[in-house]
């Protein structure tokens, strides 16, 4: 094992958990005041239920030696996890180091059905989720699968985060279905500073989500840490270009998103490409991110926080471009079609692909499954009320005028908790 | 002229202010308050303390209009805020002595007639 390699490491892991908070402030700035802490909360609460299932069995199923499929059952409860190598860090850090990857994929999904979703359904839908997709998509590509086999790459999860979170993002969105105020009324973001302060977070994260994945504290993890940096500035620079163009003036929520979708399409190409590819890669992917954006709002479709504009086809056209841009002088052997390797580019797109309508055909059955056991939507009246106040019991925002404290001796306490029960079953108010 | 005075919930309000745009109400104002109209108080809880909320978060619309438009705002406002359920609201219509407008210094009913196109 070697020190700096386990240093960075462990640097790494708690980069990319702060990655999952981060993307809580970039979408709760987004939704409406009152359901800003419910959609903080989708994100905060994988970072529990997800990292719990992941070090059960999740973890096992991606990573233990299995078929070419899905990992097996070796790792369950995490057998012959510990110390030992594996690599040059140790087999426990690489695992935890993992989990903070299924805990943002997990979260991810949230922007397309946040504002109505209820929260309960939320949580069984990312625990079932991570062990029945994510798990089994990081095998085909990481864990030894047939992704691996066929020679994809993807550095750090273009298409196992971030196309795999947007897929099922998609059929959830369409599942759930439209929010009852849109395409009625605008729904504007309540706190855009909020989501500025989470892009910047989330790029400060994604220094240890793209140069972690090197594994090792060595010249790969530097050229997917300066990628890191170069993708989402010339992503950033572009959509600049495209708002002065289009409109003469530059949007905080634009900037905000454009450096998401840098960074997004630069995942998979990191420690393959030069930094003038990343460049070029950043800047490339930014156009069809945005026009996507201002498409979607004119459809049915309500992805309210775009996960697919920005994750699905920033991730799909970072692949893709990994697969054109991917250069042995840096990389140390993976090439793209530049580099005259003609079959990188279908074997990219073929990845994206399948892992798409893998997520989506499962994610959808997930959903479906689960309707049949609980509500997934609340209920319209709930909806205007605001998410906070009926599945979380809080405001986010509350001057606490007209507060009345009650004592658990009150003799009327007992009815108090009956009267919070029957609202959050969508009664009173 | 009365002043038209409503207390509507604050997620009724986009639906009221379109309501209220098809009845030609084109001058209003509104403000965000909290109030106790007989509805249930919702209970939230906070790190072991728990609180009743006695205020709801409401949204007065308040506006002037001449005698023949206090029919078409308050149905305007009725059928826009009504859920049915309790905590909907109130209408309160109150004479008024005298309206100006402080552009013009036109007054009364001509201070309440929407003008189309403002002068430059």
């Amino acid at each position: 094992m070697n020190s700096a390699d386990i240093a960075w490491m462990l640097v790494s892991t708690a980069l990319v958990l702060l990655m999952t908070p981060a993307l809580g402030f970039f979408y709760g700035g987004m939704v409406r005041s009152k359901n800003a802490l419910n959609t903080l909360m989708m994100s905060f609460a994988a970072l529990g239920p997800v990292a719990v299932v992941w070090a059960l069995l999740g973890y096992s199923l991606a990573f233990a030696p299995g078929v070419p499929a899905v990992g097996s059952f070796a790792y369950a409860g995490l057998r012959d996890v510990g110390l030992q190598p594996q690599g040059t860090i140790p087999h426990l850090l690489f695992m935890a180091y993992q989990g903070t990857f299924a805990i943002i994929t997990a979260a991810l999904i949230s922007g397309a059905v946040v504002e109505r979703l209820r929260f309960s359904a939320y949580l069984a839908f990312i625990v079932t989720w991570v062990l029945v997709v994510y798990a089994p998509v990081a095998h085909w590509v990481w864990g030894g699968g047939f992704l691996a086999t066929a020679g994809a790459l993807d550095f750090a999860g273009g298409a196992v985060v971030h196309v795999n979170a947007a897929a099922a993002a998609l059929v959830a969105a369409i599942v759930v279905g439209p929010r009852k105020d849109y395409g009625r009324h605008a729904m504007l973001p309540h706190n855009v500073p909020f989501t500025l302060l989470g892009a910047g977070l989330l790029w400060f994260g994604w220094f240890g989500f793209n140069a972690g994945s090197a594994l090792a504290a060595n010249t790969t993890a530097v050229l997917a840490f300066v990628n890191t940096l170069l993708a989402p500035a010339a992503a950033l620079a572009t959509w600049t270009l495209l708002d002065l163009s289009r409109e003469g003036r530059v949007t905080a929520v634009g900037a905000a998103t454009a450096i998401v979708v840098g960074l997004v399409a630069v995942t998979p190409a990191a420690g393959f490409v030069g930094p003038l590819a990343a460049l070029a890669l950043g800047a490339l992917a930014a156009v069809p991110s945005y026009f996507a954006l201002i498409y979607r709002a004119r459809t049915t479709l309500d992805d309210s926080l775009d996960v697919v504009a920005a994750h699905g086809l920033g991730g799909a056209t970072g692949a893709v471009l990994t697969g054109l841009f991917a250069d042995p002088t840096w990389s140390g052997g993976a090439s793209g079609l530049l580099a005259g390797n003609l079959w990188q580019v279908p074997i990219q797109l073929g990845s994206v692909l399948i892992v798409a309508a893998y997520s989506a055909t499962a994610t959808f059955g997930i959903l479906k499954l689960l309707a049949l056991v609980m509500p997934l939507r609340i209920s319209s009246k709930v909806e205007g009320v605001g998410l906070d106040v009926t599945e979380h019991g809080e405001e986010a925002y509350t001057g606490g005028d007209g507060a009345i404290l009650v004592s658990p001796k009150d003799s009327s306490f007992a009815r108090q908790m009956a009267e919070s029960v029957a609202l959050s079953n969508g009664g009173g108010l | 002229m009365k002043l038209i005075v409503a207390i509507v919930r604050p997620e009724q309000l986009s639906d009221v202010l379109e309501a209220l745009f098809h009845a030609e109400v084109r001058g209003l104002t509104i403000s965000r308050v909290q109030g106790h109209g007989g509805e249930m108080e919702h209970v939230e809880n906070y790190r072991g303390t728990t609180v009743k909320m006695a205020l709801a978060e409401k949204v007065r619309i308040e506006i002037g209009v001449s005698n023949h438009f206090v029919e078409p705002t308050i149905n305007a406002i009725i059928s826009a805020a009504r859920t049915g359920e309790v905590g909907d609201g109130k209408i309160m219509v109150i004479p008024i002595e005298t309206i100006y407008r402080i552009r013009t210094g036109e007054q009364d009913q001509d201070a309440v007639t929407p003008v189309d196109t403002p002068p430059q």
